[in-house]
């Protein structure tokens, strides 16, 4: 049966379209497999990179069309690197990624080691762990916002029973000094338990062999830590600490429901500030260039970190 | 007979069919909000006279400006009409996103003589100034005070008020006894709950703290341009005036506000007012109706008053929107036919009378207007003394410049005023020269 539709299917193929397919050679037919895919790839992620930036030496704007578009050279650069507000977001962006990095890697750890402790309702707590990073960010902004809330908020509350201070003294999405921190707070709650779940990856990984023999070495608990359980989770850590970077780095929606970017320009991110520029005020040339300066930014510092992941890993 | 009766029939199917096939399915783009739930309702008389049928795209405020603004500029077919706000007039008429109307109206005999004159220049005229119609004013509105009658009407209040400033607990006429009475009711417990003097706008991400400081800022001198040089910014947006406004908003805010309302805006007031937070509360004239209604403060426990008049000028930020014909749409005749309909003095009548707010003045000037809700003299009152925000093509790189620098001084505490106000000039003179304006 099957040598039957071999054949029947050989006999169909017009005998011009099988001898060109015979004469084909194996790279050939890779490149013709491939190229879909290559084409898809350069129509959505080469195209517009090259289309922005030449758009970012332009005064371009999207909501213009039939403007006339004047080349601009380095002005849009200039104007960018030299803009104290830019900076300020740039720093905005760098305490938080910062802070968000430290705690999440901090608390995540520390949960991913007591969960890879066996006990009892070992998986329960696992999965309620993670609840947090199954929600929308929309969803937690929002409620956050309540939770924060100076005269009804459980956050304040919870802060005013263990101070004694005033729960309606003190507004953590509007008070300059306490924004940045709220904000933190909440993206260390809502994605602690994704380092959690790539630390227990690395921790599992770790064969109980190496610790028995630690164990015959007579090592302290202490010891076994710093050299066995740290080194061996370390590239997953380092994982964790680029997966989050780079999603941090971007950070959109759960901050614009928070703050708005406010109070002033407070936890304005980068993110935040070029949609305003680009699809707010629609300086597509300038926000062209701000995305370029961003995007060799975080690539600069993504390779860096990678080239130093697979060292590590080389160990 | 018979070939008469059949004729006749025959006649008709064909009117009928005729009729059926230019019935066209119109969509209609708005904010989401109480006035166009009533317009839904208005609206359904126009599907009856005319056969065609209506669709809705409500967006919430937040959102509207950025979702709409993105349909027109990628020349978006989805909106046959639009109630687009007043600023966007500028860039919808240059960059070609609204047909102009002008022989339209005069084919129709529809005149803008018949519209308030401030609602004209602010939701259909550009360039100002000029008969260059792009837009039928279509809602009103303004931006006024709600206070709590009830509570101004308490006698242990009106003794307490009396002695400590001198003058009777009634509705401000000036912005300073305004901050007086925001003062007198900050933290004060009325009915064994804490309460706050007032709600106002101090919203960050959208036109929120721009459209409440300027009620403040316009009556202390601040203002865009003068009549001889419309760019003119320096000494007229940061002069030593407009800064002790902004100034004056920053004490009302620092004084007199509820805890965390950093970034309120016209729904989040509302909220505040309504579960009986606040005395006062600044808002847009829209939701006076719904205050009306509402079962804790409305039913004559709530009273209205204009934006009290500061040291330099009496007036108000002017709100509402023109109805316009997109010019991308594929069905622009049946779109004037809902704009012809939507002109008539009954249907704008009946607009008022379900809540719309309409800026004819058949409607508005008709004798028994101002006694017909308790908030209609008010309205008046209002709509007499507005001031609009720039309608540029650039108006939105302004706001977001504005919303910036006021939010940085008034809510974050950020420099001076008059800082804000120079930084603000200094984006400004930015923006126009980029547009060649300056």
């Amino acid at each position: 049966m099957a040598d039957s539709m071999i054949e029947r299917a050989a006999m169909s193929t017009p005998p011009g379209t099988a001898r060109r397919i015979r004469g084909l050679s194996d790279r050939t037919i890779a490149w013709i497999f491939v190229s879909p895919t290559i084409f898809l790839l350069l129509a959505v992620n080469i195209f517009p990179l090259i289309w922005t930036i030449r758009l970012s030496f332009t005064n371009f704007r999207a909501n213009r069309p039939n403007a006339e578009v004047a080349w601009v050279g380095l002005r849009n650069y200039e104007r960018i690197l030299t803009d104290s507000d830019i900076w300020q977001t740039m720093q905005a962006t760098a305490h938080f990624l910062f802070w968000t990095l430290f705690f999440q890697v901090l608390i995540g750890f520390t949960l991913a080691w007591l969960i890879n402790r066996k006990f009892k309702g070992n998986d329960l707590w696992t999965t309620i762990i993670v609840l947090p990073m199954m929600l929308s960010p929309a969803v937690v902004g929002n409620f956050w916002t309540f939770l924060y809330q100076p005269q009804i908020g459980l956050f304040n509350y919870g802060i005013a029973f263990l101070t004694g201070a005033d729960p309606t003294s003190f507004s953590m999405i509007g008070d300059v000094a306490l924004a940045p921190w709220a904000i933190i707070i909440v993206d260390t709650w809502m994605w602690t338990p994704f380092v959690t779940l790539i630390c227990l990856a690395g921790l599992r990984s770790i064969p109980d062999s190496i610790y028995e023999a630690a164990e015959c070495d007579r090592a302290s608990n202490w010891r076994q830590f710093w050299t066995i359980t740290i080194p061996m989770t370390l590239p997953f850590l380092m994982l964790a600490v680029l997966f989050r970077g780079i999603e941090n780095f971007k950070m959109f929606d759960l901050v614009v429901q928070l703050t708005g970017g406010g109070p002033g320009n407070t936890t304005t991110l980068t993110s935040i500030d070029l949609k305003r520029e680009a699809f707010e005020k629609w300086r597509t040339g300038y926000s062209s260039a701000y995305a370029i300066i961003l995007f060799v930014t975080v690539f600069g510092l993504a390779s860096i970190y990678v080239k130093a992941l697979n060292k590590v890993k080389e160990r | 007979m018979q070939f008469k009766r059949t004729m006749f029939v025959a006649t008709a199917a064909l009117a009928a069919g005729s009729a059926a096939a230019t019935a066209d399915d119109l969509t209609l783009c708005w904010a989401a909000w109480d006035p166009a739930n009533a317009l839904v309702e208005l609206s359904k008389d126009f599907e009856a006279q005319s056969g065609h049928t209506m669709s809705f795209e409500f967006v919430p405020w937040p959102n509207f400006a950025d979702r709409m603004l993105n349909e027109l500029n990628s020349g978006g077919e989805l909106c046959d009409l639009m109630i687009g706000d007043s600023q966007w007039i500028g860039l919808g008429a240059e960059a070609g996103h609204y047909i102009q109307l002008n022989d339209f109206f005069d084919a129709e005999g529809i005149s803008m003589e018949d519209f308030l004159p401030a609602t004209v220049t602010g939701y259909a005229e550009w360039p100002k100034g000029t008969p260059n119609y792009w837009a039928l004013p279509a809602y009103a509105d303004v931006v006024g005070w709600t206070y709590r009658k009830d509570w101004f009407e308490k006698p242990e209040l009106q003794a307490e008020f009396e002695e400590t400033y001198g003058r009777k607990l009634e509705a401000p006429k000036t912005l300073d006894e305004l901050k007086d009475i925001a003062t007198f009711f900050q933290e004060r417990t009325i009915d064994g709950k804490t309460v706050y003097g007032a709600a106002i706008y101090t919203e960050r991400g959208s036109e929120g703290i721009t459209m409440g400081v300027t009620n403040v800022l316009y009556n202390y001198g601040f203002d865009y341009g003068t009549p001889e040089d419309p760019y003119k910014l320096e000494g007229v947006v940061n002069s030593p005036e407009a800064a002790e406004g902004l100034e004056f908003y920053k004490e009302l805010y620092d004084c007199c506000t509820p805890p965390g309302s950093s970034d309120w805006y016209m729904s989040e007031d509302i909220d505040a007012y309504k579960s009986g937070q606040v005395a006062l509360q600044m808002n847009f004239a829209f939701i006076w109706p719904g205050v009306e209604a509402d079962p804790n403060v409305g039913g004559g426990k709530s009273g209205y008053f204009a934006n009290p008049e500061g040291p330099n000028g009496h007036f108000a930020q002017l709100g509402g929107q023109g109805i316009s014909v997109v010019s991308y749409s594929d069905s622009q005749d049946a779109a004037l036919e809902y704009i012809k309909w939507f002109a008539q003095p009954e249907i704008q009548q009946r607009w008022w009378d379900m809540g719309g707010a309409s800026a004819m003045r058949a409607v508005v000037e008709a004798p028994d207007f101002a006694t017909s809700q308790p908030f209609a003299q008010t309205f008046l009152d209002s709509m007499a003394i507005v001031k609009d925000f720039w309608a540029e093509p650039a108006y939105a790189s302004l706001l977001l410049a504005m919303q910036d620098h006021v939010h940085s001084y008034v809510v974050a505490g950020e420099g001076t005023a008059q800082e804000a106000l120079d930084n603000l000039v200094s984006d400004w003179t930015e923006i126009f020269e980029d547009e060649g304006k300056m």
